[in-house]
């Protein structure tokens, strides 16, 4: 191939398309699945339920201090899927590129992406590319769906949260949303935060040995910690209450979000879980996360409580309760 | 209209620009309302401007002397 | 020295111990939101009201001005650069948020110097700063101003929707229907503007003032040195947040206030016109001024009905006592501009207040 950039006839489907998907994509991630060139993947799955999650990555800038689209597009589902309480097997991936982008770069991405995915173990074992004209998209649009197969004894849903329950978060929160502001432009400071997007398997598996004792999971990606707690709390018809000194937030991200006016609680994260755990396995489970380097800094951030049904409330550090709300518009740097 | 942070100052620029780090975060401001600060010192940033320098002794005079109203309650 | 936790603590405790009915007044958006988000609230008695008084530069900017701001977004081709607490604010039919998703260039930026840059990597398009705030951000863009025009730059202008906070002060004290005993003094505009202004007050209306910071401690210690006042009938001008503000304020901000704006009438959203309250480009900027600039008219004000931010934002009555608060009212659908900024009296009450607290 001897273009540097996209070009429209890369998504026609003819001989550019399959050079493309030869020499970036199948290079990138090669296996037996992918070798045999059907229009779809045939599966192997062990016996169990399976989980299956999708998500589309359209983030900018691309390449960013941490990580890049490509490792956060299978670390996005691969922990979706973890979340459910499922083993991630396999995923499929779907690419719009934009039309002028350089393919030095898509290949980047391709590595990225395999990368991680060995990391984890987890297959590539399917994909489509479209190229799209120039302005249609920033770059490339990236979507993962993967599917897992859920062990038994694990159960991992909000109806199973329960008053008592405890809260824990695995570790310092909105350093993803802090590293992505810092690239935007307009924006010209400079943070040390890299984004902690990483694949949590090994959080996975270590928690799957509490079985029944773990009642939920989730990623506190988009919106941040706050929104995601009032999602559950909604979701499972319960109240939680979480204490603001508890709440693990390193110097560097509380400092910059003083500085733009902005909220820890509300930033992105994208190598994190908060996890409802039974309140008497909470304790061991914290000890054991403690010993993961993934999840060294994970804290006990509260509980749930039967009311107020739906709403999240925070104490503050003069030991007063107040509303800690879902995000709602843009969460945008302010003056006031 | 009021979000300010404290910030250290590292450097002093050229054309009033000063370079503040705040825990580990840098970023450039204008010292034009603040010309005689030195590096070391901390100052107020409000929208990318150095307001005032912060004094912090002066803070522990005020806790000080409201401690010793506190005693007489 | 006891341990910063104790020391809030036993200040809070000796707040609580107050007999005297008092009601003071914070003047400040930033203030609002500290309180709130502290909880202090729901931890003073009831015969201590903190009252949330007009203080949010965003929530006092009139609906005819946000929608002269559109007007001009609409119809002209610049690229208009905001603080972020602008985005979401609505005007009689529409937000800058809404004109961007329509596909007007509305960017957001944390300083003014930001909007500069801009202007200087588009030299073919007018990039227009709004300018807002109260003597705090008021300097900022009077040096971005100055440096413009030293600059030479042809693309840049500045719309001005800043405002000065005495004057609105003095309306607060002088009106007969509000009770405030004393006033929780901005401390970053205090830091501009110094302690003068509120002397003066503080003699003609004796009432004691304090300049107060925006940590949990500052709060309550400024609490705390207003109470000790209002128990002695004392009615001085006392600062708080001594680790920022000097009684003489930052000369060299003030002059460049004074450089580069002159005070015009200005219409407080809910309060009507206060003299000298606006600050308008002087004539020597008239060419950076982007209501000159691009002929902008003054719009019209559209009442809202049932609306009671003008007495909320007055002390007058607090936010559940307003019929449409929690009601018709709320953060997601905001109708008055106590509930569209984020520090807004109303806004910051709802969201933060838990339930049993709320209309």
């Amino acid at each position: 191939m001897k273009q540097e950039r996209i070009l429209m006839a890369h998504g026609s489907g003819g001989l550019m398309s399959q050079r493309l998907i030869d020499e970036v994509f199948k290079q990138a991630w090669h296996n037996e699945i992918m070798e045999s060139m059907l229009d779809g993947a045939i599966l192997d799955l062990p016996a169990g339920k399976v989980a299956m999650s999708t998500d589309s990555f359209v983030i900018t800038p691309l390449f960013f201090p941490g990580g890049d689209i490509g490792k956060l597009s299978i670390c996005g589902t691969v922990n979706d899927l973890l979340a459910c309480g499922a083993r991630p097997l396999y995923l499929a991936t779907a690419f719009i590129i934009e039309e002028g982008f350089l393919i030095s770069d898509l290949r980047l991405i391709a590595e990225s992406m395999a990368k991680t995915a060995r990391e984890v173990g987890v297959k590539l074992v399917t994909g489509d590319t479209k190229v799209v004209e120039k302005g249609s998209a920033d770059g490339v649009f990236i979507n993962t769906t993967g599917i897992g197969v859920i062990p038994k004894g694990i159960d991992y849903r909000p109806q199973r949260i329960q008053p008592d329950d405890k809260v824990i978060v695995t570790g310092y929160i909105g350093d993803h949303g802090l590293a992505i502001l810092a690239q935007r432009e307009g924006l010209s400071f400079s943070t040390p935060t890299l984004s902690d997007c990483a694949p949590l398997y090994q959080l996975g598996e270590m928690v799957s040995k509490y079985g029944a004792a773990i009642k939920c999971m989730r990623d506190p990606t988009r919106g941040g910690l706050a929104t995601v707690l009032n999602e559950l709390a909604s979701q499972a018809g319960v109240g939680i209450r979480v204490k603001e000194s508890d709440i693990p937030v390193s110097a560097v991200v509380q400092g910059a979000c003083d500085m733009l006016g902005m909220d820890p609680l509300y930033m992105a994260n994208e190598g994190k879980m908060v996890v409802f755990v039974a309140a008497d396995a909470a304790q061991d489970l914290l000890a054991d996360l403690h010993k993961l380097p993934q999840t060294e800094n994970a804290a006990m951030i509260g509980h749930v409580s039967p009311e107020p049904v739906g709403m999240v409330l925070i104490e503050t550090e003069l030991g007063a309760e107040r509303i800690l709300g879902t995000l709602e518009g843009e969460h945008v740097p302010r003056i006031c | 209209m009021c979000l300010g942070v404290p910030a250290k100052v590292i450097d002093l620029m050229e054309n009033d620009v000063a370079r503040v780090d705040v825990n580990g975060n840098q970023t450039e401001i204008n010292i034009r309302l603040t010309p005689e600060v030195e590096v070391g010192q901390y100052v107020l940033v409000h929208a990318g401007f150095a307001m005032e320098i912060i004094d912090e002794s002066v803070a522990l005079e005020t806790m000080q002397l409201l401690e010793e109203m506190l005693q007489y309650e | 020295m006891s341990d910063i936790k104790d020391y809030q603590q036993h200040l809070l405790h000796a707040i609580q111990a107050e007999t005297a009915a008092v009601a003071l007044m914070e003047v400040c958006g930033t203030h609002t939101m500290a309180i709130a988000r502290s909880g202090i609230r729901e931890l003073l008695p009831p015969h201590i009201k903190l009252l949330s008084g007009p203080g949010c530069p965003v929530c006092v900017t009139s609906q005819g001005d946000i929608d002269a701001v559109i007007l001009m977004v609409q119809q002209k081709d610049i690229i208009l650069v905001t603080f972020g607490d602008m985005m979401r604010v609505p005007g009689t039919s529409s937000s800058l948020q809404e004109e961007r998703s329509k596909g007007a260039d509305v960017r957001v930026a944390y300083s003014p110097l930001d909007a500069l840059r801009i202007a200087r990597e588009n030299a073919a398009q007018e990039v227009v700063f709004l300018g807002i705030g109260f003597e705090t951000t008021t300097p900022a863009i009077g040096i971005t101003i100055e440096q413009a025009q030293a600059e030479g730059l042809k693309n840049f202008s500045v719309f001005s929707l800043h405002k000065v906070v005495p004057p609105v002060l003095e309306l607060i004290f002088s009106d007969p229907e509000i009770q405030v005993d004393g006033l929780i003094c901005p401390g970053h505009v205090s830091a501009i503007i110094g302690a003068a202004p509120y002397e003066i007050l503080a003699r003609k209306y004796h009432k004691p003032c304090v300049i107060t910071g925006f940590e949990t401690i500052d709060i309550l210690e400024g609490i705390f040195m207003l109470l000790k006042q209002y128990d002695q009938a004392e009615a001085r001008v006392e600062i708080q947040y001594r680790r920022v503000v000097k009684p003489e304020g930052n000369p060299i901000a003030r002059q460049i206030i004074d450089r580069v704006f002159q005070a015009v009438p200005a219409r407080w959203r809910g309060l009507g016109i206060i003299p000298a309250s606006g600050l308008e480009l002087r004539e020597q900027y008239a060419s950076m001024d982007a209501r000159v600039k691009f002929h902008i008219p003054e719009m019209e004000e559209v009442p809202i009905k049932g609306c009671a931010c003008g007495e909320v934002l007055t002390g007058k009555i607090t936010p559940p006592e307003c019929a449409l608060f929690g009601r018709a009212c709320t953060p997601l659908q905001p109708i008055g501009p106590c509930m569209v900024s984020q520090e807004g009296s109303c806004a910051a009450y709802y969201r933060y207040t838990p339930a049993k607290g709320r209309g």
